[in-house]
């Protein structure tokens, strides 16, 4: 594992930060960074990462992906805009915010979505009490790699009692770096920090895309602060190109009576790792991890979640559900802690996966850990292939085989889409969703 | 209207059906009888084309069409209609959109014009009134959480809606209850008419009160070994199956 190398370009973008990077920040980043080269690249010898070798990322050199000259964007964005429904699209390319691209038209109520660079040069009072104290990471390299070397990501503050109706889309396109032969891969580390004052709300769209076929790497962390009340909707769409390595990870810290809702949809990629931590840290926070993930060739979907019951009365609801093809894999681990104080706490895990082929594979382990005695806890796993007895009823009634099939995995997969609050939004990944289906029911016929 | 000859069949490598002959002439209704585990369910499911059987000899002629070599979608677009002994539940699938994708499949394939949701829920409506059936039903689910009698009837109704040349019933009647059977035995007499048939599998006579045969035939391990007129029903009703178990035709 060559660690020389993060050591070098740490050097180096330390030496490209702006001047007005705060002293506390720099110093976490350094923290963050000898974390890094103490953890290493995880191996499957670590429980976290067991059925995940991320060896093809820590045995390629990568090279921090360069600003565009000019503005001018090498792969075309628009196929992964939101048309017309975002209050704002901020758009980054290889992990650089780009105005020229991005729009930030209506934010009402003195609620801000830019650059988290020029947030942090500007003194956003927000930074220093939320920015790298989210995501710990301490016993995570890949958000330790994060916090030393991200250059730049989004800020988005909602104020207190500000509610914005339209969401706010995040759009993080690779390049890859364009065709240069014997160029190194480029790697970019996008930070999201997002703060919602008490009683405000909003939605977030993260996409994460990239052109098929270009091999890149993409490590982001974003942090969600949730004030008393407040509400937000989080989408991750992940449609990276087919030969990506993306590594993820989502934190969100819930204040009293906050509810959370978080949508994940795994389309793209070629080693996928999605981590999704929510901290129900005051009595009546209420969370819904959804997840949607589907894998075909040889790719692999890791999600991870972990919901925290730290304080009592909260609930939590997740359901994961994947859909895997040819020799695709998915690995599913939902954690649950309920902390001695948390009683009354109500929490809900379900994941199921659907395996349309022999040599697909899924390992799905729930893991509760619960230290409150009055408690409602509940866990449920199922992986399966298609049903061909209701194949064969809907055959029976005069439907194609094709169509048969594809009916019966859209009703698996429709209870998590159906949860999606935004229909536009929601269409668009639906859109997404079974274009990445054909696909994989193209190669499984 | 169907003409089965010689038909042989197994399923995981064990031969149920040993030279069926059969001949169904268009509006009659022929019932095939017969003692548990004689072959009367995988006639029926053969017929429909399930994917488990394997045809090893014979022949089957729907309108003169070879029936075998067709897979399950074809047979139910030129009019074959197997209502199931136990109907499958479809989690996420709901019923009016599931019949209304199959109706259209079949009009498609007759050469109809395909149905607007005004057309189809109007058609469904009066097909509902005729069967007895709530409107909530539907959103749901196909057959989920309905009961036994709700599944049967919901098969007899998708088979009004589809409107078949040729309706195989198996075991229809299986644990229902006389109002669901009474209800079940209207739809389908509602349905006959002189361009349609029926193959009427049955365990029990009671069935064949409501839904009067034209022909009877006793099946007993893989062979029909007696048919007759509806008056055969009735003497296997008294008798049961034991005095026919040696085949009158026995090679």
């Amino acid at each position: 594992m060559n660690l020389d190398l993060y050591r070098t370009e740490y050097t180096k973008a330390r030496a490209r930060r702006p001047k007005g990077e705060p002293p506390a920040l720099a110093e976490r980043r350094d923290e963050a960074l000898s974390r890094f080269l103490e953890l290493g690249f995880p191996t499957t010898r670590h429980e976290e990462w067991r059925f995940t070798s991320v060896a093809p990322i820590a045995d390629q050199p990568f090279a921090p992906a360069p600003p565009l000259v000019g503005d001018v964007c090498p792969v075309d964005v628009t196929p992964f805009r939101f048309h017309g429904v975002c209050a704002a699209e901020l758009v980054f390319v290889d992990g650089h915010y780009v105005p020229s691209l991005s729009t930030r038209a209506a934010l009402l109520g003195g609620a801000r979505a830019g650059s988290l660079a020029a947030a942090i040069a500007g003194h956003a009072p927000e930074i220093d009490p939320f920015l790298a104290r989210v995501a710990a990471f301490e016993r995570a390299p890949f958000v330790a790699l994060n916090t030393a070397l991200f250059a730049d990501g989004a800020y988005v503050h909602v104020p207190a009692h500000t509610v914005l109706e339209h969401p706010v889309h995040l759009l993080f396109v690779s390049t890859g770096g364009g065709a240069a032969h014997g160029s190194p891969l480029l790697m970019s580390h996008p930070r999201v920090l997002a703060v919602l004052g008490d009683n405000s709300q909003a939605s977030i769209v993260e996409t994460y895309a990239g052109p098929d076929g270009m091999r890149y790497f993409t490590n982001p962390v974003t942090e969600i602060v949730l004030g008393q009340n407040a509400v937000v909707v989080h989408y991750k769409l992940q449609r990276e190109s087919s030969e990506a390595y993306h590594v993820g990870t989502m934190s969100v810290r819930a204040s009293r009576s906050a509810n959370c809702a978080s949508h994940s949809v795994s389309a793209g990629g070629a080693l996928v790792r999605n981590d999704v931590v929510a901290v129900l840290a005051g009595e009546g926070g209420e969370c819904a991890l959804n997840g949607l993930y589907l894998a075909d060739r040889q790719r692999l979907v890791d999600n991870h979640t972990t919901i925290d019951h730290a304080t009592a009365h909260c609930g939590s609801r997740e359901i994961y559900k994947g859909i895997l093809a040819d020799r695709a894999r998915g690995v599913f681990n939902g954690k649950i802690i309920v902390r001695p104080d948390a009683q009354k706490t109500d929490a809900k895990q379900t994941n199921r996966a659907l395996l349309l082929s022999e040599d697909a594979q899924v390992n799905s382990k729930p893991e509760l850990e619960i230290f409150a005695n009055d408690v409602k806890c509940t866990h449920g796993a199922a992986v399966g292939q298609l049903d061909e007895d209701a194949v064969f009823y809907l055959r029976s009634r005069g439907l194609g085989l094709a169509e048969a099939r594809h009916m019966l995995i859209h009703a698996f997969l429709g209870d998590v889409l159906q949860r999606m609050p935004l229909a536009p939004v929601r269409e668009g990944i639906e859109r997404v969703v079974a274009r990445q289906l054909a696909r994989a029911l193209d190669a499984a016929a | 209207m169907l003409t089965v000859r010689n038909l042989h069949a197994r399923v995981s490598g064990r031969d149920i059906l040993r030279g069926i002959d059969l001949s169904i002439m268009f509006g009659e209704v022929h019932a095939i009888m017969g003692p548990n585990g004689s072959g009367k369910s995988t006639l029926a499911r053969v017929l429909a084309g399930h994917p488990e059987y394997e045809v090893t000899e014979g022949e089957v002629l729907f309108e003169g069409e070879d029936l075998l070599g067709m897979d399950p979608e074809t047979r139910a677009r030129v009019g074959v209609f197997m209502a199931f002994q136990y109907p499958v539940e479809i989690p996420g699938v709901n019923n009016a959109y599931f019949l209304k994708a199959a109706l259209n499949t079949v009009r498609k394939h007759r050469g109809l014009e395909e149905l607007d949701a005004m057309d189809f829920m109007t058609l469904i409506r009066e097909r509902m009134k005729q069967l007895d059936m709530d409107e909530s039903f539907l959103n749901r689910p196909v057959n989920e959480g309905f009961s036994g009698g709700e599944k049967k009837r919901n098969e007899i109704f998708q088979m009004a809606v589809l409107e078949p040349k040729l309706g195989i019933l198996d075991e229809t009647d299986s644990g229902l209850d006389i109002d669901a059977l009474r209800i079940v035995a209207d739809g389908v007499n509602a349905m006959r008419s002189a361009e349609r048939s029926f193959l009427v599998v049955t365990h029990y006579q009671r069935l064949l009160n409501y839904i009067v045969p034209d022909v009877v035939h006793v099946l007993t391990d893989g062979r029909i070994v007696r048919s007759g007129g509806k008056e055969l029903a009735l003497e296997l009703e008294d008798k049961g199956y034991s005095w026919l178990e040696e085949p009158v035709g026995k090679r």
